[in-house]
């Protein structure tokens, strides 16, 4: 639960535990690097731009891998980009995060077969905590994608290491297509 | 060209451009290839591609000045690589040529065209990065697109994917 | 006249004459370094790797390294059939996707020779003049960033979303639209699309005399482009500059003129070039000029197309599309005017297999490019920025 959601209850004393402040102060200024690959780096810069304003939720691309807790991996990672990628991510500081956008960058996307010089999936470099699908992704599951990110630092606790609070997280998801019949019922009903 | 037949005006313009070239080199190049998507001719002698291209750049008649296009080829059954030029006079008298120059697959090369057209440059070093067609002559000859240490070309037809770079695996 | 602070060294002073080039005169003797830019940098537009060679300030040599993104286009399309390249060909440039499939979609009927239905050329002439503007409004936006203004990037997006969304009410794909097919296109339009066009159309008027008053105008804008990286007529078509690059160097090339396609040569339009009169010819502001000046001649020529589309009831956009797409032996080079240059497709069949034999994209991006060591030679550094977004690059189409 968020710090803001936990309700105000006596006068401007916040209960709470440290755990709850870190992560809601981490959460909520989660800087990208802003480094675009390919197309899907496009639609990342739509994401950040007017429409979608990426910066109500904190959320604001630095361009060095120093100051950035975020690695938004949007595009296809070629072989040649494979080695500068990692070198990227060993730039930042932890705890890091990273988030494959894009099919190319999850499994290589349309040049799975015949692409003999792209990288299948970007987690064969580097750890990847959350996949968004599509190819390109919209905006809108860009920002769904940085939602998880957000719950993911949400769960993590002192005695609640990454891996566990990646597996509650997992736990937690609904299948897709039980959501999609459901909706669908509603709608012919 | 084939009698009887009639093409458009813009095919008429490449052959009277080859009528001038055809005079002045003779056998080493090959008849016109007259059609409507991409009239050609080939030079049959390679040696002679860099004076060729000088030729068709500076004649008065001529005056390619632009390149658009230089595509590698791979002629797997006839054993050859080869290169095929769009050529076009651009703003000045409007035509377009296509050109098509061929070598050995093993050990044959072709003259760079480089210093004639600037746009040779990338192209060639793009055609030798994907086919290993070497160009004698060219100011900087080097991979591009590919790491320099990667194996083999990737677009001749009988290429093979190599299992791992730098210990990444490659194939899905 | 500018004195760089040497501490007491030498001294490096920095001119710019009334013709707006610049002078460097140095009496120091200074080190080379050299610099690597990229490929993760934010104004190199995507992967590409500079190496420049600097002395203080000055480049004296800066070699573009790419392959960065090297997709292997060439190798996807010898193993794909003919209308499954066209998603790829979207992804060469992604910024301008419907002019790309457009040019594939060109060559590929040349080699098939075709009729294409007349309310299907102007449906692809809009749409395609419509990504044409999307793809300007970025390179004009992402131009700005380089060169410190921020503001035109949020106006320039918040317009292109609505193009945007025209487009995805027709194809389905914000993007990447995979619409325009081989003799024909995926679906017919919408039916209030052509109305909602036009109010785009008297919505976006305006909307390019605001974006030139917030930059073309601007005067730090001017200054830190005026002048920067002039390329002669001449030198530009050797190296096989086209699009707006080659505009900007004066030369009056535009493929929808010169070698027309579709139904262009109906159509009513300008080919802008620079005059001298608010830039140097040649010079990075007048290809920035070119740009915004052809958004509004895109909006005339998508003007013209809706008052001229024939009105067919129960159009079916698929009706010439052959059954079986297997063109006879043959090559052919065709290209279209994307909105960076010349794109051309040259594609070898061999008459027996549904696949290309060969498919070799000509990218403008990859030969305008291609110029960069010339164009940068004895520029100030941070002008180099200024070069690199005027060239305006999709790495996508660059290193394919
Ligand atoms: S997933 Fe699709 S849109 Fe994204 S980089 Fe790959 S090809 Fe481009």
């Amino acid at each position: 639960m968020g710090l803001l959601d936990a309700g105000i209850k006596n006068h401007n004393v916040l209960v709470t535990s440290v755990d709850n402040v870190l992560n809601w102060a981490r959460l909520s200024s989660l800087w990208p690097m802003g480094f675009g690959l390919a197309c899907c780096a496009i639609e990342m810069m739509a994401t950040n731009a007017s429409n979608y304003d990426l910066e109500r939720f904190g959320i604001f691309p630095r361009s060095s891998p120093r100051q950035s807790d975020l690695m938004i991996v949007a595009g296809t990672v070629t072989m040649k980009m494979a080695e500068r990628v990692i070198r990227l991510y060993e730039q930042m500081p932890e705890p890091r995060y990273v988030l494959s956008m894009g099919s190319c960058s999850n499994c290589g996307g349309p040049y799975w077969e015949h692409g003999y010089h792209v990288l299948k999936g970007v987690d064969r470099i580097i750890p990847v905590d959350v996949y968004v699908p599509g190819c390109p992704p919209r905006p809108e599951s860009l920002i769904g994608g940085l939602m998880k990110v957000q719950e993911l630092i949400r769960m993590e606790q002192i005695g609640i290491s990454r891996a566990d609070a990646l597996k509650k997280l997992a736990e937690k998801s609904v299948d897709p297509q039980f959501v999609i019949e459901r909706e669908r019922k509603a709608a012919e009903a | 060209m084939e009698e009887g037949k009639v093409f458009s005006q813009s095919v008429q313009q490449s052959a009277a451009a080859y009528a001038i070239i055809h005079e002045k080199f003779g056998s080493a190049v090959s008849a016109f290839d007259a059609n409507e998507t991409m009239p050609f001719f080939e030079v049959l002698d390679a040696r002679l591609w860099r004076d060729i291209a000088l030729f068709m750049r500076d004649h008065a008649k001529l005056k390619f000045n632009y390149m658009a296009c230089l595509t590698g080829m791979d002629y797997q059954a006839e054993e050859k690589l080869g290169i095929v030029c769009n050529l076009e006079s651009l703003s000045l008298f409007n035509h377009r040529l296509a050109v098509k120059v061929k070598c050995e697959r093993d050990g044959g090369f072709i003259p760079s065209v480089a210093c004639v057209w600037h746009t040779a440059n990338w192209h060639e070093r793009e055609a030798y990065d994907m086919f290993g067609i070497l160009f004698t002559g060219h100011p900087d000859f080097r991979r591009i697109l590919c790491p320099d240490d990667w194996e083999g070309f990737p677009l001749r037809k009988d290429y093979k994917v190599q299992e791992s770079y730098h210990g990444i695996k490659v194939p899905y | 006249m500018q004195e760089l602070d040497t501490a007491g060294l030498g001294s490096i002073r920095v001119t710019r004459k009334d013709d707006h080039t610049v002078v460097i005169e140095k009496d120091l003797a200074t080190e080379q370094m050299v610099l690597a830019m990229g490929p993760q940098h934010p104004s190199t537009h995507g992967v590409l790797k500079l190496e420049c060679l600097t002395d203080g300030e000055v480049i004296t040599q800066a070699e573009p390294f790419l392959g960065y993104l090297h997709r292997c286009f060439e190798k996807c399309c010898e193993n794909v059939d003919y209308p499954a390249i066209v998603p790829y060909t979207d992804r060469l440039d992604y910024l301008s996707g419907m002019n790309s499939e457009f040019a594939y979609a060109l060559a590929v009927e040349k080699l098939l020779d075709i009729e294409i239905p007349r309310r299907v050329e102007f449906i692809r002439v809009i749409v395609a003049e419509l990504n044409r503007i999307a793809s300007h409004l970025v390179a004009i936006g992402t131009y700005g960033i380089d060169l410190g203004a921020f503001t035109p990037f949020l106006f320039c997006f918040r317009d292109r979303e609505i193009i945007l969304g025209l487009l995805e009410w027709v194809s389905g794909a914000r993007m990447l639209y995979n619409y325009i097919w081989i003799g024909g296109l995926a679906y017919d339009i919408p039916s209030d699309f052509l109305k909602r066009v036009g109010e785009f159309i008297a919505y976006f008027r305006p909307k390019t005399v605001e974006l030139c008053n917030l930059l073309t105008k601007n005067e730090i804008f001017v200054k830190r482009t005026i002048g920067i990286g002039i390329m002669p007529a001449e030198v530009a078509i050797n190296y096989g500059w086209s699009g707006p690059m080659l505009r900007g160097s004066g030369v009056k090339w535009d493929l929808r003129r010169n070698d027309p396609y579709s139904v262009y040569p109906e159509l009513d339009f300008n080919v802008p070039v620079p005059d001298g009169k608010l830039s140097i010819v040649g010079d990075c502001l007048s290809r920035h000029l070119v740009r915004a000046l052809e958004m509004e001649e895109s909006l005339k020529i998508i003007e013209q197309c809706i008052s001229k589309m024939p009105a067919t009831e129960g159009f079916n956009p698929r009706s010439a599309i052959p059954k079986r797409i297997r063109p006879k032996a043959g090559e052919v080079y065709a290209r279209a005017e994307n909105p960076r240059g010349e794109l051309g497709f040259y594609i070898l069949s061999d008459g027996k297999s549904t696949k290309p034999l060969r498919c070799k994209a000509r990218s403008s991006c990859f030969v305008n490019l291609s110029a960069m060591k010339d164009l940068s030679k004895g520029q100030l550094l941070p002008d180099l920025v200024a070069i690199i977004g005027s060239i305006d690059i999709v790495l996508g189409e660059v290193d394919r």
